[in-house]
């Protein structure tokens, strides 16, 4: 073997990793169930994937096809993608044990998916993006409906399909468009005919239909409609995953074709653009405020968030890269935080026939007087998601001011503040919640033994990590910002 | 490290309290006590010790002790505090005042002690660390966090409110409106930031470094706002002031005391600190908006205090008219003022305190804070009456208490620089006379609702009363010490908007 053929295989070891994983998980099922021993190969593979990551750091920006290009950007996503994937699994174990349908499937839609993310990241052509973005939601279809006989369940499953099938089409007569016009799907080609020719309707057109394919994975607004529904019915680890890892690995892709395909420099992109991140998060907050559903509470926030993301977006000079690096990074350590909480109040899952998850805000009436831990985690939660001082949401908060300021892009500062302010309201209203004394209402709690499990430990350690990160936010950022200037 | 300690002690206290819980309910007690008189101790300490001399003519700052270390170094960010004797006196006072806070909820708390304790010790370690931080990203921190146990404690041990306002609103209400205005400051800090960067080429958040920052007039104009407006949510300056009532009706009798005694502080600490030096010029020419903002507040706060059926509104009300006064003397710039307001921020910190806590007692005797109900009480309850007085005394700024010496010097010193508002603002006293002889005249005479004599303050009640009304006599009589203690850093601000050259006046 020569050696580029070495380096293209190490750098892409991880998505190998995976897929073997999922071969092997594959094979163990079909000798024996096993529900734990499925999950523990599959955090195997997760975690041998990971490694194979961090040792292939060194290797720099390898080609490992044309369509696949494997650099330190792509490896950051990977790192966010597996964190996300194997904490999913952790909670996934725990939820699924009152499952008494097939539990171990589960772990293989988490496994595909996970490498549909991996590729996605290394994306430098729109074949690979296809790829990796059906990759990714295939799987998701059947993880979000797995709990078949809850109807929300299934609701959430369906819904999410048929609207993605419809994004899907975008997507692909989008490229189709661009395809038609300048003859090539790379990226950089791409960008490089884009940029001679910006007039052309059909290259506009074709850049739009990329646009709405992609931001409706993203939930941006007006492509957010399926987001509080599919949040509010889908099983606990599935949603977390939809949460985090999908959308991660989405955004990463649209940063990507941000810098190469679809830079127009011109106003009325610019301004296009600005105007859809102010009306994402006004629209986010403005939604998530009547909300009496965690869950759904949660999807819209997770809107209004990937608004204040977009800004980075719009200026895409300066900080950006770095921007949205650290945004995604506490993103995803606080949505873990606060899902991995419901996920594990509504642990064990049980057949309600409606939607199995205690969603509803009212369970969580007075959770802090029953577990404590478990409500400071989601506090600290909260608090991130706020972008309070000291967690680490305050830093991703942070840099997206400072990204707007720096730009002097002032209507986008000024909206990022009226959204935060908006938001603390529907925050704290659920923070109070937690601490209020309860009635005697209905409600869910978490099994005794929640800490000792892997998800607690895991939901433990990312709300210890939140705090860490809000104190002490140099690593991250040395890191970031090392991935965003190579 | 004085200073760290100074910062994590509180802190470290209320986890310490949070975790006592389970020994008892009086444990996280004594712990809280403790912590706040060993973080006064440790203040004092360095009173003592330290020399509070005057800085040579041109000095940056006055700092008797600083403490730095790299922490974000991305950015130029580092732990940068530091001190002089205007943080010395506010840490002081927040050591004094938590140490209040905490005797004076001894029996009004009785459900979760320990985490009551801890979101009070909390709102002290973040205060303690606005006034020592002077690295603007840290001190934003500070300003943001302490927000978080105020909330809680608003939100999980206030009253409901008379008219079906919930604490949870008020709550939220004052996190909202301090939240929102603090990002305004966030901007207003990364403009500053990038404009230091745009011309020296370093990113750097230190305060000694951005303080003669080139930039235009119109930023540095808006960047001044941002500042303004921050601090001016806080104070509070009147059309921003909606938050005030509400929050200090609902809150718990502790939550009150720092509120009115040591958060409103903040913000006039954080426009001496930072919005006149950083912004001279823009200040400057910004001064009359703010002195006539001022006037509104004296007047508004003032004819609204009399109005008000709930002791706590009233209270809250006249917290505003009195800030008028503090906003007045800053904006004036003479050095003589900026003294003024130390004192009178030292003063209004004593009798607020001692006002809430009046209303914290009679609230545990009477169940109620409606003053309708109320009348008579001289007779009933022996002592209190007697400490209402001073305290009511004090409020009205009489010659003797220490809000009158504040007084008189920020009216005397802004006299030369805007004698008009001085004018019109000397008038605002006459309405602190009315609304205080208010508050003796439906509360403590008149005709009693009942016969039946009230429970007489106990001992912890007495002496705390002792002590608030002696240092309000005290400084009312000797204010030197604290204008020693501040002169230097005064001088200081003063000389930054001396530097523009049109402030002339005053006494100097």
């Amino acid at each position: 073997m020569s050696h580029d053929a070495v380096m293209a295989l190490l750098a892409i070891s991880p998505l190998i990793v995976v897929s073997l994983t999922v071969v092997v998980v594959m094979l163990s099922i079909a000798w024996r169930r096993n529900h734990t021993l499925s999950a523990v190969l599959t955090a195997i593979g997760l975690n041998a994937a990971l490694l194979a990551l961090l040792f292939g750091w060194t290797l720099g920006t390898v080609d490992v096809t044309s369509v696949l290009v494997v650099d330190d950007l792509s490896r950051f996503g990977g790192v966010l993608v597996l964190m996300s994937t194997l904490a999913c699994v952790t909670l996934a174990h725990h939820y699924l044990e009152g499952y008494e349908g097939p539990r171990d499937e589960f772990y293989l839609l988490l496994l595909s998916a996970a490498a549909g993310g991996l590729v996605l990241v290394s994306a430098r052509h729109m074949t690979t993006l296809f790829f990796g973005i059906e990759l990714l939601s295939m799987p998701l279809f059947g993880m979000l409906a797995y709990t078949f006989r809850d109807r929300g369940a299934l609701e959430s499953g369906i819904k999410y399909m048929v609207l993605s099938a419809a994004a899907t089409a975008f997507l692909l007569f989008g490229m189709a468009l661009l395809y038609a016009v300048t003859g090539t799907l790379d990226f950089a080609e791409l960008g490089s005919a884009l940029s001679r020719d910006t007039g052309g309707p059909w290259l506009l057109a074709g850049a739009g239909l990329l646009l709405v394919g992609l931001a409706f994975k993203l939930s941006i607004v007006p492509f957010h409609l399926w987001t509080p529904d599919v949040y509010q019915g889908g099983p606990g680890p599935a949603t977390a995953f939809l949460a985090t890892a999908s959308k991660v690995a989405v955004f990463l892709v649209l940063l990507r074709l941000f810098q190469s395909t679809l830079a127009f420099h011109q106003d009325w992109w610019h301004d296009l653009l600005g105007f859809i991140a102010v009306i994402t998060m006004l629209v986010g907050n403005l939604l998530a405020l009547t909300q009496n559903d965690l869950k759904r509470l949660l999807g819209y926030s997770s809107i209004a968030h990937f608004g204040y993301l977009l800004v980075a977006l719009v200026v895409n000079e300066g900080l950006a890269v770095e921007t949205v690096g650290v945004y995604l990074v506490t993103y995803v350590l606080t949505t873990l935080g606060a899902f991995g909480v419901v996920t594990l109040v509504s642990s064990p899952y049980v057949a309600t026939g409606g939607t199995a998850d205690a969603s509803s805000l009212h369970h969580y009436r007075g959770l802090f007087w029953r577990r404590p831990f478990l409500t400071a985690v989601m506090t600290v939660s909260m608090l991130s998601l706020a972008g309070i001082p000291f967690t680490a949401g305050f830093i991703g908060k942070f840099y997206i001011i400072a990204v707007g300021v720096e730009a002097h892009r002032w209507w986008l500062v000024g909206s990022v503040v009226l959204g935060s302010a908006i938001g603390l309201y529907y925050y704290l209203r659920v923070m109070v919640t937690l601490f209020l004394h309860e009635p005697g209402m209905q409600r869910r709690d978490a099994t005794h033994d929640w800490a000792e499990r892997a998800g607690g430990m895991v939901v433990l350690g990312v709300a210890t990590l939140v705090i860490v990160l809000g104190l002490y936010p140099t690593p991250m950022i040395n890191w970031v910002s090392w991935v965003a200037g190579s | 490290m004085t200073l760290v300690w100074l910062i994590l002690i509180p802190f470290i206290g209320g986890l310490l309290c949070w975790q006592a819980e389970r020994f008892g309910d009086q444990a996280p007690r004594w712990i809280a006590l403790g912590t706040m008189l060993l973080e006064l101790l440790m203040v004092l300490g360095l009173w003592v010790s330290s020399d509070f001399s005057l800085p040579a003519e041109g000095a940056v700052g006055a700092w008797t002790l600083e403490w730095q270390a790299d922490w974000i170094p991305r950015f130029g960010i580092q732990v940068h505090l530091a001190i002089d004797g205007l943080s010395l006196l506010m840490i002081a006072l927040t050591g004094l005042l938590g140490a209040m806070a905490v005797i004076c909820s001894w029996k009004e708390i009785v459900l979760r002690v320990g985490f009551f304790h801890l979101n009070l010790l909390w709102i002290l370690g973040g205060v303690v660390g606005v006034f020592l931080a002077i690295d603007l990203f840290l001190f934003f921190l500070f300003w943001e966090m302490m927000l978080v146990p105020m909330y809680f404690l608003i939100a999980l041990w206030g009253h409901s409110g008379s008219q079906g306002s919930s604490r949870i609103g008020a709550a939220t209400k004052f996190f909202i409106y301090t939240q929102a205005s603090g990002l305004l400051m966030l901007i207003a800090i990364l403009g500053l930031v990038f404009a230091h960067h745009a011309a020296t080429g370093d990113y750097t958040f230190a305060y000694a470094d951005l303080l003669n920052t080139p930039m235009s007039e119109t930023t540095a104009w808006w960047l001044m706002l941002g500042f303004f407006v921050a601090f001016a949510v806080k104070l509070p300056v009147v059309p921003l002031h909606g938050w005030l009532p509400d929050a200090h009706a609902q809150a718990p009798t502790a939550g009150s005391v720092d509120l009115a005694g040591i958060l409103l502080k903040t913000a006039a600490y954080g426009m001496l600190r930072f919005a006149l030096p950083l912004f001279p010029e823009a200040s400057q020419t910004f001064a009359p908006v703010a002195m006539t903002l001022g006037l509104i507040g004296i007047f508004y706060g003032a004819i609204l205090a009399c109005g008000q059926h709930d002791l706590k509104r009233l209270i809250a009300y006249t917290s505003i008219s009195h800030m008028g006064f503090v906003l007045i003397g800053i904006y004036a710039g003479t050095e003589l003022a900026l003294q003024g307001v130390v004192a009178l921020m030292v003063a209004h910190a004593f009798s607020a305190a001692g006002l809430f806590i009046l209303s914290g007692q009679l609230y545990e005797r009477l169940h109620t804070r409606d003053m309708r109900l109320m009348g008579g009480l001289w007779g009933r309850i022996r002592g209190l009456p007697g400490f209402a007085l001073v305290f009511v005394a004090a409020s009205l700024g009489l010659p003797g208490t220490a809000n009158f010496v504040g007084e008189f010097m920020v009216m005397f010193g802004a006299f030369g620089v805007a004698p008009w508002i001085v004018v019109i603002a000397s008038a605002g006293l006459i309405l602190a006379a009315v609304y205080s002889l208010f508050i003796m005249q439906r509360v403590y005479y008149g005709p009693p609702a009942d016969e039946t004599p009230l429970a007489d303050l106990d001992r912890r009640e007495t002496i705390l009363l002792f002590g608030i009304v002696a240092l309000v006599v005290f400084f009312g009589v000797y204010p030197q010490p604290l204008l020693d203690t501040s002169a230097g850093a005064m001088q200081v601000v003063q000389q930054s908007v001396q530097q523009v050259g049109a402030m002339t006046g005053g006494t100097q």
